[in-house]
């Protein structure tokens, strides 16, 4: 008797922006299909909008590290089941933990205090676009504008002081650089997890207006617990919105009439970056989920301990849910788009990366109103292995 | 119309502050939802129908 062979994880797209076809052919039949995990592990897939919702909205569902089998293999190797989150990580908890974690920071990531911070940002977008010019064209607008702009206004957040900021911000950059050797980001992670943790127990003594003094002196946190929170805050927030800003760009240089409507309404830039969100769904294998128990999930029977991909980048694209889903569209409502997920686990510092991609589009055209691609589009190296979606880098032109 | 919130299960993602900020704030301690309209008329009600669709936690409810 043979086994049937699941299929694995759709991964290669054939266009830049386009998620894989095959998810687009899954999401029209079987909007939940069963998957094979590259350590034998037999799941599922889930490509339709209104499901991928359903399943994050469900609390039966975890969304525990140890529980989870990886839907992709990295650098041809199987990546094993990771151990349960250390204390502080709490995006690998679930309730009653995560709810613990998450109320001490939900305070600070407020619509308001977000708002408060638009002065900051607007400065820290300044100074990179006059670091450009004054490298003049052409520029990789990666290491220059994308990767730096979220670093900074992570380390306004965390309170880490000017002096230390550039040694941060080399080793940030170089944990997601892909140039580096393997050692050296190894390396450099392993300074930033020093740096973060010395910084916490720095601010019990000396506390300042920021995250950090606040998770110390709220009186329930391990300075273990606090230096987790700081890290997943940098690692949560850096990356994601980095890569946002760089395949942002890209997008609207190769949608020139979309990009000269912004240009000619700059208010435009709160839609376009929803549709950025919905469009370019950064995050693209997953996000998972396991089943705690039976659940049914439109007509299959998900059994417990089964692992769930829900695809982000499908579902943003369900023709159901939003109409000429494959056209980008900065006039249309994205709302309601899965770009930050959805559930308890919803972004939590979205209201912020709203602000800095807001804040750094419009700054970016109107500083640069010529602003083109440098090199073909077909010479841009797209992040295509790495869970978080984006360019590598981005060589740019401006007169 | 009348809109109910549960501080309990929200998750202080701040979507309804963002949708409706005449309708909902959030609290400036652990960022839950605070409900300032529990009864909105006009063009908030549409929002507060929106408000209930994007909690990504289910803590608002709208009563027609």
């Amino acid at each position: 008797m043979t086994e049937t062979l699941h299929p694995v994880l759709p991964t290669t797209r054939s266009t830049p922006f386009d998620p894989p076809p095959e998810l687009g052919a899954l999401r029209a039949e079987k909007p939940i299909s069963e998957l094979r995990f590259p350590d034998g592990h037999h799941g599922w897939l889930v490509t339709s909008y209104d499901l991928v919702r359903e399943v994050l909205a469900d609390r039966r569902f975890s969304n525990r590290a140890e529980l989870q089998h990886a839907p992709i293999t990295v650098g041809g190797q199987v990546v094993p089941t990771q151990p349960p989150a250390k204390p502080g990580m709490f995006i690998n908890m679930d309730a009653p933990d995560h709810t613990r974690y998450r109320k001490l920071l939900t305070g600070q990531f407020t619509v308001r205090r977000m708002n408060q911070l638009l002065p900051r940002v607007e400065q820290i977008v300044a100074e990179h676009l006059a670091g450009m010019r004054a490298l003049g064209s052409p520029v990789d607008l990666v290491p220059n504008f994308a990767l730096p702009v979220p670093s900074l206004v992570i380390c306004e957040l965390l309170g880490v002081p000017y002096e230390e900021r550039e040694r941060f911000q080399r080793d940030t950059g170089k944990m997601l650089s892909l140039d580096v050797p393997f050692d050296e980001i190894m390396g450099a992670l392993e300074r930033v997890e020093r740096f973060v943790a010395d910084l916490a127990r720095r601010k019990r003594d000396q506390p300042g207006d920021d995250m950090l003094s606040g998770l110390v002196h709220s009186g329930e946190l391990t300075d273990e617990e606090v230096a987790n929170m700081g890290l997943l805050l940098l690692v949560a927030g850096h990356e994601t919105t980095a890569n946002m800003l760089g395949l942002g760009t890209l997008v609207l240089l190769r949608h020139p009439e979309q990009l000269a409507a912004l240009r000619a309404d700059p208010s435009l830039v709160d839609n376009t970056v929803e549709e950025l969100l919905r469009y370019a769904s950064i995050i693209q294998f997953g996000t998972g989920r396991v089943a705690l128990e039976d659940v049914e999930v439109g007509g299959k029977l998900v059994e417990a301990g089964s692992t769930v991909i829900l695809s982000i980048p499908a579902a943003n694209r369900d023709p159901d849910r939003f109409e000429r889903p494959d056209e980008f569209d900065i006039h249309r409502s994205a709302s309601g788009h899965l770009g930050f997920g959805h559930g308890v686990h919803q972004c939590l510092g979205q209201q912020l990366a709203r602000i800095e991609m807001r804040v750094g589009f419009n700054a970016l055209f109107r500083e640069f109103p010529d602003l083109r691609l440098a090199v073909p589009v077909e010479e841009i190296p797209m992040r295509t292995d790495m869970g978080i979606y984006g360019v590598h880098s981005l060589p740019v032109a401006f007169s | 119309m009348k809109v109910e919130v549960d501080k309990e299960r929200c998750a202080g993602a701040g979507m309804c502050a963002l949708t409706d900020p005449e309708v909902f704030d959030q609290d400036e301690a652990d960022g839950t939802v605070v409900l300032l309209d529990p009864s909105p008329s006009g063009e908030h009600q549409r929002k507060a129908r929106e408000a209930a669709h994007l909690c990504p936690a289910g803590a608002i409810r709208v009563v027609e």
